[in-house]
């Protein structure tokens, strides 16, 4: 056996780093299929996952990939997949299962540009409203964005941890530039590293309802073999599990699964705020992007301009109470994303038009400069001077 | 026997009764299937709690949600991938999918050959009914070909699989057809499978009145007529020369049961060199 926590300090790429985040934070079980640029984190898990009591497996597509890892949840195993915009699109329907089975497990996405085939081996972030509302019906979703190979380390820690504490399934919206960039990656030692484990049942097992919630919102979970007779639907469900087909088992199910989320904001919503106490305009970005923006940033207040950036770790919940506030206090927003205005609408959404709120984004295949972000500082200051 | 009160099934233990009546039409064919199922899991001695039984969609799939076992009602066409997660995760399970002929053949077709390939230690129990049950019957890869469905009004262009045929090609190493008549031979092959290291596949031939039964102008009683006229038991036979044809016979009987290493078993010796 191998530890599973590499203790020191590393060279990594982002899809590597992610792995070794996973395997840090307990994960035992992977299924995927290769998928540029996605790739490295499935070779990664297949040389290390055997050497820490773990098994890795290469399905034959990323359906049963998604539907692979779901099952070994279900069994007690902390799991996780990787792919890109493709197989995020074929994962859809089985995010949707784990959502309403409650089932916890983590998906990355290194996004590249789409649609379709796309641009496999360039970057971008145009899967971000995908990751919200990809599957059908509405629910609530977890997810976080990397800008690094140390954060996605760290961020895939807490992709697992939130996974588990709230019984759903959690995506790393990461990018092809974050996954193959190679930098230093810091590992703690495992002491340092704090992981939660899904609520387990106790008491009666003939009495236990699989579904009903506990003190958080978040029901206990029993795994399939420790005698609980559970039974799992994506059926509309009671709190035995049951399908119930009715309007009011619908609103009923509904609550649970996203009053859990909607109830714990504060305890899942992760954001960074740099230099934006007295900002007059707030950029608000994340991912790769979030990088040119901080750059930005300075070069702005170099030039005595008052910016600020609003760094989205978790996009998703979107941390609408705080934006709301910046607006009513900043001149001007600039969401920075590669894609053409996806976590703009929000900003645009939550800015009430208090705030002209402006997108510097591209179709992908390319990183966002600093200069190209900070001309439209300049631009936006420019014009919202005085106001 | 108790006089007054109802009588327990022998099998009650293992159905959540309080989820019965069942969603299943008059003259469908599954309960008998499912009641083989219970019965070979009881008589195989393994823990029903060390037993899940996994379900995709339709008609069969809610098979899953009358077992009183660990059990998992997925996705249309995803019970076998869910299942080879959690066996994975958990080898001390038996694993039992239990689906039907649309579900695993047709959206699910891709998973069966690759979980066969892998000899993942599973039993899959296959109900084909000849049609999709659930949504009104309409063709399946399993339809007869000029048989009228829903959305072949003027008879089926297509012509089917030949299941066993595609498991064996596949690589399953435990296979048997059998129809729900034939109950004995069908309790005693799924107890087989149970008990097979490996990939195991049953398909089994079920009624479906309702569905496929109205528009072909065959009445339940027909259905059964042919199981029972038409059936040809032979054992071991070639899968290649094996039949399902409502006129010229269905071939039945245990066709495959050999031993070759499964996908935990070679990853473990991989693993360990």
């Amino acid at each position: 056996m191998e530890p599973a926590v590499l203790t020191g300090e590393h060279f990594f790429n982002g899809d590597v780093a992610c792995a070794e985040g996973a395997l840090a934070a307990g994960c035992r079980f992977f299924a995927g299929y290769p998928i540029t640029p996605a790739t490295e984190v499935a070779e990664h898990m297949s040389k290390r996952l055997p050497r820490v009591g773990g098994v890795f497996i290469q399905m034959e597509d990323e359906i049963s990939a998604m539907a692979a890892i779901l099952g070994a949840s279900c069994a007690g195993v902390k799991s996780m997949t990787a792919t890109s915009g493709p197989g995020f699109s074929l994962m859809m329907e089985n995010i949707g299962l784990g959502i309403a089975i409650e089932t916890p497990c983590v998906l990355v996405n290194v996004q590249r540009a789409g649609p379709s085939t796309g641009l496999p081996t360039l970057g971008a972030q145009g899967d971000m409203m995908q990751a919200r509302w990809g599957s059908h019906g509405h629910y609530e979703i977890i997810a976080l964005a990397p800008s690094s190979p140390q954060e996605i380390f760290y961020q895939t820690i807490t992709a697992f941890n939130l996974s588990e504490t709230y019984r759903i399934p959690v995506l790393i919206m990461a990018d092809e530039i974050v996954g193959h960039l190679s930098e230093r990656v810091i590992i703690p030692d495992p002491a340092k590293i704090k992981l939660h484990s899904r609520p387990r049942p106790k008491g009666r097992k003939d009495r236990f309802k699989p579904f009903q919630p506990g003190p958080n919102g978040v029901a206990p979970m029993a795994h399939a073999g420790e005698g609980y007779m559970v039974h799992f639907t994506g059926l509309t469900h009671d709190e035995r599990g049951y399908p119930v087909m009715t309007a009011e088992a619908q609103a009923e199910m509904m609550e649970r699964i996203t009053g859990k989320v909607r109830r714990n904001l504060d305890k899942i919503i992760q954001v960074e705020k740099y230099r934006l106490e007295d900002a007059d305009i707030a950029l608000v970005s994340y991912g790769i992007s979030s990088r040119s923006s901080q750059a930005a940033v300075d070069e702005a207040r170099e030039k005595g301009i008052k910016a600020g950036l609003f760094r989205l770790l978790t996009v998703w919940p979107f941390p609408e109470e705080i934006v709301c506030e910046l607006a009513s206090r900043v001149k001007g927003f600039i969401t920075v994303e590669l894609n053409l205005g996806q976590i703009h609408l929000e900003v645009q959404r939550c800015a009430r038009g208090m705030a002209p709120a402006i997108l510097v984004g591209h179709a992908g295949g390319s990183a966002i400069t600093p200069e190209e972000i900070l001309a439209n500082i300049e631009e936006l200051a420019g014009r919202v001077q005085g106001k | 026997m108790n006089t007054g009160t109802t009588p327990k099934h022998p099998l009650d233990g293992l159905l959540r009764t309080d989820r019965i009546p069942h969603i299943w039409c008059p003259g469908c064919g599954i309960g008998t299937v499912f009641s083989s199922a219970l019965i070979a899991i009881s008589s195989t001695g393994t823990d029903p709690m060390k037993t899940a039984v996994v379900s995709g969609i339709g008609c069969s799939g809610r098979g899953a949600g009358y077992v009183n076992l660990d059990s998992y009602h997925t996705t249309h066409g995803r019970a076998i991938p869910f299942a080879t997660g959690m066996k994975l995760a958990k080898p001390e399970l038996t694993v039992v999918v239990f689906s039907g002929d649309g579900d695993l053949f047709a959206i699910g077709g891709n998973h069966f050959i690759h979980a066969a390939r892998r000899n993942m230690d599973l039993t899959v129990i296959c109900v084909n009914n000849l049609n999709y049950g659930m949504t009104g019957g309409q063709a399946a890869a399993t339809t007869p070909h000029l048989a009228k469905t829903s959305t072949t009004p003027m008879g089926n262009p297509e012509v089917p699989f030949n299941l066993p045929l595609l498991a064996y090609a596949s690589g399953a190493t435990y296979i048997a057809r059998w129809t729900m008549l034939h109950t004995r031979d069908l309790t005693q092959s799924i107890t087989e499978a149970l008990m097979h290291t490996g990939f195991s596949f049953i398909e089994v031939l079920a009624p479906c009145p309702t569905g496929f039964g109205r528009k072909n102008k065959l009445k339940n009683s027909d259905l059964l007529r042919i199981y029972q006229e038409k059936a040809i038991v032979k054992n071991g036979a070639n899968p290649a020369e094996t039949i399902l044809d409502l006129e010229q016979g269905i071939t039945l009987g245990k066709f495959v049961d050999y031993d070759r290493p499964t996908f935990e078993q070679n990853y473990a010796r991989i693993i360990s060199n």
